[in-house]
């Protein structure tokens, strides 16, 4: 089984996105998409800010954190010259995304003498690329998972060992001991790779913690019950590559290619032509039952510069991803670093399936009756995605939870399929019952992060709430930054909630009010630490 | 003889129940495999409580509307949801506070709704173009003066198309052209809330509606946004509080100065109405821009 199996090299830098933006690696700095947390300087991870935590949550931790927005083009952009850097090394450097790439050691390792020299040759070039302090960790092993998880290791490795330590910057495993260091890894390493959170949840339930135990389950028994992609993981846990070699298909002369007239020189224009060069790769991949899982994207310039960089991904590539994929490249090369710009506009762009799978998509009802949503949605989807970005577009999720905002969840477009019902938008999703929930009605305005007010008694004394749950005094004016203070005509309150006590990091100690003002307008306010927010408003 | 009354009994109409069609689904059926050339004939359906308050019945295609007043969020959403329960597609462009749970409450369907990220002003106008082309009801705020020439662009697409376009509040100044019609609420008491004590249950609403197209004379009539039961229902005017105990927050009309723009105005438009009284006669939507 071991033949099956690619000794692969990675290098990984980790929370690349903060590297890209340029941020000192002693200054707290955080990149957030969708209001969580992507990626964390060493600052901020020290200040206990971890991937996944709200923004809300780590300005609290971390109340001189810097924010900024995700930008997955500034991530490719500074990570073309590390790619380029490496092309000296072998021409099969593969992109797998912006701050980790691959490639097969069975060449260069022989030519540099054995794995260890080529880890190490490999981490000072691609350390002197990214330039001096940003963290680049090269793994070696049986299988790119694998050697993830090692350069990951070595990070891990280095962070302990402290800026004096002397733990090197790599970790190579010997080859066919891929199995055994995985084995002691969590089950949620395989979301660093695979997209498949609801499987690793169902995993994790039934007490399969590691992926040692993951890799125990007979492949059948995993096939019969989890399917295609749990097989896909589960060949992942075992150090096996994704797919048995025999499933990868040398792709087909599918290559698209386009002229670009007049040449384009800036990312935007180039884009234009990537997008619709990926839709008509992805389409007539489609009509042939095949996705894409490695990319070659080519460029050629007017003055006959020749600029090629592979892309792979675990799982397919969706015609979405596949542009994405492309621009970032464009935006590699033609705002990238003076080293990697070519010297014209791109007067070509090419590209090549390198390898495909059958692909799995979903095939539509016979007579159109399943699909709920008409073309024209998607196409209007695509479009606005396009102009915006993919995350732009979301839909909304009902939630468990207490207060109007925990209730609902905006969920990006590109994360569910909208020709297929979806439940979790339905009302009478959530039985479970939340004791302290805001009754119904709900405030139809709910901004996204509370506005800080403040509530007086008739003496003029803030209002505060009691350890016991009772106020101080009968709120009688609501002053609203920027606006006359109103009176209050009506409140109840206050309504204590006390939620995840169990977890000291996440545990939210509050009490919320109704108020009514004698204009008629109603609000739910929410008291928390001794200062007042409007969480809503019943407009 | 006995037995054939007893087989004729079986033909009687009087026994056999035939269940009795559902006309508004049937009516909507209908609507939907219509084509589209006689978008102008069409509306979308509203609430049964705000379909008697609109001259045409519901939200008439390719027009614009705009909500306003004390509960300008709670009308729109109630004016969208009929529409998603009926199987088309609502947009909401921007709007980052909009309430979705108390959406789903006001009876729009969450899953035939799309959320946009606020553009920036120059992309606002292509985006909310290129979603008038696909859903019925694009529900907006716009960030930035609207030039003539693109409300112009938006309202022929939306015509083309058969869309709505609906602002949600804030001021109806933006557009260089009033909307078509203007639902605002006028006066709101919420019942239920005392001082100390209680909780929001059902908010009384004085609404009126006005605008072109033979809604020029200007409707009114007191709703319950939501109703104690969470519906749309009407109330009977609020001649005497029949619970004074219990409506304690019951106030007087809200006029322009509490930032809403004109498009909360309850009175009569006064530069409007070049036509006399079209109220009985539905307007062709030919004649309209």
């Amino acid at each position: 089984m071991s033949g099956e199996v690619t000794r692969t090299l990675v290098v990984h830098s980790p929370d690349w996105p903060v590297t890209a933006a340029g941020v000192p690696a002693h200054e707290p700095a955080i990149v957030v998409r969708a209001n969580r947390v992507l990626a964390a300087s060493p600052a901020a991870r020290r200040a206990g800010i971890t991937t996944g935590l709200r923004r809300r949550e780590s300005q609290r931790r971390c109340p001189q954190v810097a924010v900024l927005e995700h930008d997955p083009g500034r991530d490719a952009r500074a990570f073309e010259p590390v790619a380029s850097a490496l092309d000296a090394v072998t021409p099969r450097v593969e992109v797998t995304r912006p701050g980790t790439l691959a490639f097969a050691t069975r060449g260069p390792a022989r030519y540099f003498g054995g794995d260890d020299a080529l880890a190490e040759r490999t981490g000072w070039m691609a350390a002197g690329a990214a330039g001096a302090h940003v963290a680049v960790r090269v793994g070696v092993a049986d299988g790119a998972f694998a050697a993830l998880l090692a350069a990951q290791r070595a990070h891990r490795g280095v962070e302990v060992a402290g800026p004096g330590g002397s733990a090197p910057a790599h970790l190579v495993v010997p080859a066919g001991g891929s199995p055994a260091f995985l084995a002691a890894h969590p089950v949620d390493a395989l979301g660093e790779v695979v997209d498949q959170p609801d499987l690793l949840d169902v995993w994790r339930r039934l007490g399969l913690r590691t992926l040692g135990l993951v890799a125990d389950l007979p492949a059948a028994d995993v096939l019969a019950r989890f399917g295609a992609d749990g097989v896909t993981a589960h060949r992942l846990a075992s150090g096996l590559d994704p797919r048995p070699l025999d499933a990868r298909r040398p792709a087909p002369d599918l290559a698209v290619t386009r002229e670009v007239d007049p040449p384009a020189e800036q990312v935007d224009r180039a884009a234009f032509v990537a997008k619709a060069l990926a839709d008509e790769l992805h389409a007539r991949l489609g009509a042939d039952g095949l996705a894409c899982t490695h990319v070659l994207v080519e460029a050629e310039t007017e003055h006959g510069e020749h600029l090629a960089r592979r892309w792979r991904h675990e799982g397919a590539l969706t015609a979405g991803a596949l542009a994405d994929r492309v621009r970032w490249q464009l935006d590699g090369w033609l705002a990238g670093s003076a080293t990697v710009r070519p010297t014209a506009g791109i007067s070509r762009l090419t590209l090549v399936p390198v390898e495909v799978v059958a692909a799995r998509g979903r095939q539509l009802g016979f007579w159109g009756g399943e699909t709920l949503v008409d073309e024209r949605i998607l196409r209007a989807v695509a479009r606005v995605q396009g102009t915006l970005g993919m995350e732009a577009v979301t839909v909304a999720e009902l939630r468990g939870g207490r207060g109007p905002a925990d209730r609902v969840a905006r969920v990006p477009v590109a994360a569910v399929d909208l020709t297929a019902p979806r439940p979790a938008a339905r009302p009478g999703t959530i039985t479970e019952p939340w004791p302290g929930r805001v009754p119904a009605p709900a405030p139809a305005t709910v901004p996204p992060e509370p506005e800080p007010v403040e509530v007086l008694d008739a003496a003029g004394r803030s209002v505060g709430v009691t350890g016991r749950a009772t106020v101080t005094g009968a709120p009688a004016r609501l002053s609203r930054p920027g606006r006359a203070p109103v009176a209050v005509a009506a409140w109840a309150g206050p309504w204590p909630v006390d939620e995840r006590w169990w977890e000291p990091a996440r545990h939210r100690r509050r009490a919320r009010f109704q108020v009514v003002d004698d204009a008629g307008a109603a609000h739910l306010l929410a008291v928390e630490g001794g200062r007042w927010w409007l969480e809503a408003t019943y407009d | 003889m006995i037995r054939l009354a007893g087989i004729e009994h079986l033909f009687d109409t009087g026994q056999v129940s035939v269940p009795a069609p559902d006309l508004a689904a049937l009516r909507l059926l209908g609507d939907r495999v219509r084509p589209l050339a006689g978008a102008g004939e069409r509306t979308l359906p509203v609430p049964e409580a705000l379909a008697g308050l609109i001259p045409q019945g519901g939200l008439q295609r390719g027009s614009t509307v705009a909500t306003g007043g004390v509960a300008a969020t709670s009308l729109a959403l109630a004016l969208a949801g009929p529409v998603t329960v009926a199987g088309s597609w609502v947009a909401v462009v921007g709007l980052p506070a909009l309430g979705l749970l108390a959406a789903s409450e006001l009876g729009v369907d969450l899953e035939r709704v799309l959320l946009v990220a606020d553009p920036e002003p120059p992309g606002w106008a292509p985006t909310v173009a290129a979603l008038l082309d696909a859903v019925e009801i694009v529900l907006v705020r716009p960030p930035a003066r609207v030039a003539p020439s693109v409300q112009r662009r938006l309202t022929s697409r939306a015509r083309d198309r058969g869309s709505v376009l609906l602002q949600v509040g804030g001021s109806t100044e933006a557009w260089a052209q009033a909307p078509d019609l203007v639902v605002s609420a006028t006066a709101g008491s919420w019942v239920g809330l005392g001082p100390g004590h209680g909780r929001l249950q059902a908010r009384r609403l004085e609404v009126a509606v006005t605008g072109r197209r033979g809604a020029d004379r200007p409707r009114q009539a007191t709703l319950w946004l939501p109703g104690p039961d969470g519906r749309i229902t009407r109330a009977e005017p609020l001649a005497a509080p029949s619970r004074p105990e219990a409506s304690v927050a019951s106030v007087g009309p809200v006029g322009p100065a509490a930032g809403v723009g004109s498009g909360a105005r309850s009175a009569p438009r006064p530069a409007a109405a070049p036509l006399p009284a079209p109220a009985l006669l539905p307007a062709p939507l030919a004649d309209a821009g």
